[in-house]
């Protein structure tokens, strides 16, 4: 008894020593702001960023070869701490938030072809660019929820890519993945978008559906400086809003692309689909 | 007679007896052709009529842009009504001369009859250029480019790929048929040109009266007749050159590589007329079949007629779910008939609602069925998985990049797994992903 409890006692010893000498001679030097980061990073492990997950991050924001505004989901709280621990003036960024630029959805979209295939946006965008006859409309099959590491995406049931204003933070890998661009950053205080894609013009939009931007110009008429025009497609000119203008904007859209999207309650004028229009 | 074949492969049904052995017709002139300058692989030709002109059969409208380009040619006399945008075969709408026949189909100007014997290489190498031939097997790449290796590169071999393994098609084997003798000086012509001590003629041995006809031919021209199985896709460049000459083309490399060209047989034919003649490719055969076709046959089709025009010719049984140009296996499925018959278009095929039930998508089965099919000796199911998960390093490592894209997989995968849609997708990002950084 006593033999075994010595032996046993001093063996134990012998590898708690060696374990110490061990730890303390193959010790990794961390940087202790780089823990100090890997807890304030938002731990999503999302990629947003450009790095394989927060730690990556952390490491290279210690080595001084990160931007430190490039966490998406953190925000700006998380920016200011990022400052705090490595000891640097940052000005926050404001924060941004995923739009989808289309309403065409199946009812008010026409499509190209049946598509039978692979449930994937990217891979669709091959076939013949895409089955919706719009160059700029959502596919609806999904790539961006795939990707989006929050499940603030969703397709609905008309086959549309929605957004969940809650969820999402911003990151943009959907904007990345996305193969039309439907999905665009914008900040996330602003309410009232241009949810069109179509770079063309208003004769072939509306030969695509019936909500998108034919580029008549009248929301700019209405609320100028704060749209403006890309070739035949109005956008929000982000940096200029008046929201009362844009409302007024917004009620004269003919094809009621200009959406408030604060408020989803409230449904679009009844606009006749593209199978009555065309029978 | 060789017979040999290639590792892998399929026996898709091949519904060619409803075409094979009736004679070709001239397919009456549409009332609009639409010309696309972009026929070819490389650069587009660029436009040199203007709308309102008069232009002459054969005259040219489109002017080659850089080495690998060819011009495009009126394939009719008539009058250019537009310049414009219009629908092309794969899925966006660019640039084509739209010509309205005046029906007198006049040349533009004479050509004369010339032995091609007199003339040095390089005048033939322009002619073909001029003529605007390319492969007419489907890939459309310009011939010219193809029979003038660079330095060092010197072809021992050339064979006539009359192979045609894609099921309904069969506008090699009329041409063959209809046209012997311009294949067989097109044959002399390609020997003159690439200095070949080998000519081989490919033929899958469901063509073996065709075989038996030219054997007396080609025996006293020293050409080879290669005979292999019937087998899918015997008819590519690779599985072909492995089957006849037992060599491998490299990975990234060109039949050149290892001293072999291989020419479509409807190729051969147009470069007859080029070099000879001097006369631009403007008509090609089509066959005009499927289960919807009415009248199923092989037209002798003006380049720019519009698909509508074919099929309103041969009629149709009810209102086509389906139109594809080219064969069931490659061919692109189409979602306007308004796109026109290109140099390298060879049929047009035409499916009811029942004909293209598409099989449930179903989870894969590990039966290694696709692995057995695969001609590339790829694991199609594999890249298919990492395509799917954006896994492109994996997918770049199982070599995803040597798919020839044939459909093999996907036609025997008995879980309906779109395999080679994946697998292009994953072939696609890797390129965009190279060019990116």
């Amino acid at each position: 008894m006593l033999a075994a409890v010595i032996s046993l006692g001093s063996l134990g010893c012998f590898a708690a020593i060696l374990l110490a000498m061990a730890a303390r001679r193959f010790a990794v030097k961390v940087d202790p702001r780089q823990a100090a980061l890997l807890d304030v990073l938002a731990g999503a492990n999302c990629g947003a960023c450009g790095y394989p997950g927060c730690s990556a991050y952390a490491r290279a924001l210690v080595a001084g070869t990160a931007r430190p505004d490039l966490c998406r989901p953190g925000g700006p709280e998380t920016l200011a701490r990022i400052a705090t621990i490595l000891d640097i003036e940052v000005a926050p960024g404001e924060p941004q938030i995923a739009v989808v630029r289309c309403r065409g959805d199946r009812q008010q979209s026409r499509a190209k072809y049946d598509y039978q295939g692979l449930e994937d946006c990217r891979a669709a965008q091959k076939l013949a660019f895409g089955p919706k006859t719009c160059p700029g409309g959502c596919l609806g099959l999904g790539s961006c929820v795939q990707h989006c590491p929050f499940g603030a995406l969703s397709i609905n049931e008309q086959g549309l890519a929605e957004v969940d204003r809650d969820r999402c933070t911003g990151c943009g890998l959907c904007v990345s993945v996305c193969p039309r661009q439907v999905l665009a950053l914008a900040p996330a205080g602003s309410h009232i978008h241009v949810q069109c894609n179509s770079p063309d013009a208003g004769r072939k939009v509306k030969n695509y559906c019936h909500v998108g931007c034919i580029g008549c110009r009248l929301c700019i008429k209405t609320a100028p400086e704060c749209f403006v025009m890309e070739g035949f497609l109005a956008k929000v000119n982000y940096g200029h809003q008046k929201p009362t203008a844009m409302a007024d904007a917004m009620e004269r859209c003919p094809h009621h692309c200009i959406q408030d999207l604060a408020e989803p309650g409230e449904a679009a004028p009844h606009s006749p689909s593209v199978e009555e229009r065309t029978s | 007679m060789k017979r040999r074949s290639f590792p892998g492969g399929t026996h898709p049904p091949q519904h060619k007896s409803a075409t094979a052995d009736t004679p070709s017709e001239i397919c009456p002139l549409p009332p609009e052709l639409v010309i696309p300058l972009a026929q070819h692989v490389g650069a587009p030709a660029v436009a040199c009529v203007n709308a309102g002109q008069r232009v002459g059969r054969g005259q040219v409208v489109g002017k080659p842009n850089g080495f690998v380009s060819v011009p495009v040619h009126a394939s009719t006399s008539g009058l250019v009504v537009a310049v414009e945008s219009r629908p092309h075969p794969c899925g966006a709408e660019l640039p084509a001369v739209i010509l309205q026949p005046d029906g007198d189909d006049v040349w533009a100007e004479e050509y004369l009859t010339q032995s091609f014997h007199v003339l040095t290489t390089e005048t033939m190498l322009e002619r073909i250029r001029e003529a605007g031939v390319v492969g007419m097997g489907g890939a459309a790449f310009p011939t010219h480019v193809k029979l003038d290796p660079p330095h060092g590169k010197t072809i021992d071999t050339a064979i006539v790929n009359a192979v045609e393994c894609e099921p309904w098609v069969t506008a090699d084997r009329r041409v063959l048929l209809e046209q012997r003798d311009k294949v067989l000086t097109g044959l002399e012509v390609l020997q003159k040109i690439s200095g070949a001590r080998q000519m081989w003629i490919g033929l899958e041995d469901n063509q073996t009266d065709v075989a038996a006809l030219l054997a007396p031919h080609c025996k006293q021209r020293g050409v080879g007749i290669a005979i292999m199985p019937a087998k899918y896709p015997q008819g590519a460049e690779r599985q072909i050159i492995y089957a006849i000459t037992g060599r491998r083309v490299p990975t990234r490399g060109l039949p050149m590589d290892v001293g072999v060209l291989v020419q479509n047989v409807g190729t051969v034919a147009a470069l007859t007329d080029a070099v000879t003649r001097a006369r631009p490719l403007i008509e090609r055969m089509v066959t005009i079949s499927g289960p919807d076709v009415a009248r199923p046959r092989n037209l002798r089709v003006r380049i720019g007629t519009p698909v509508a025009h074919l099929l309103k010719h041969c009629g149709l049984r009810e209102e086509a779910a389906k139109v594809l140009l080219g064969g069931p296996m490659m061919g692109t499925a189409q979602h306007t008939l308004a796109v026109p018959v290109l140099r390298g278009t060879s049929g047009v095929l035409a499916f009811r609602r029942q004909d293209i039930t598409a099989p449930a998508v179903g989870s894969c089965l590990r039966c290694g069925r696709c692995v057995a099919a695969c001609p590339m000796h790829l694991l199609p199911t594999f890249i298919a998985d990492y395509a799917r998960r954006d896994a492109l390093d994996l997918a770049e490592r199982f070599a995803a990049r040597n798919c020839i894209e044939c459909g093999s997989c996907s036609f025997v995968c008995p879980a309906g797994i779109p395999l080679v849609q994946s697998i292009r997708y994953a072939k696609g990002a890797i390129l965009a992903r190279r060019r990116s950084t």
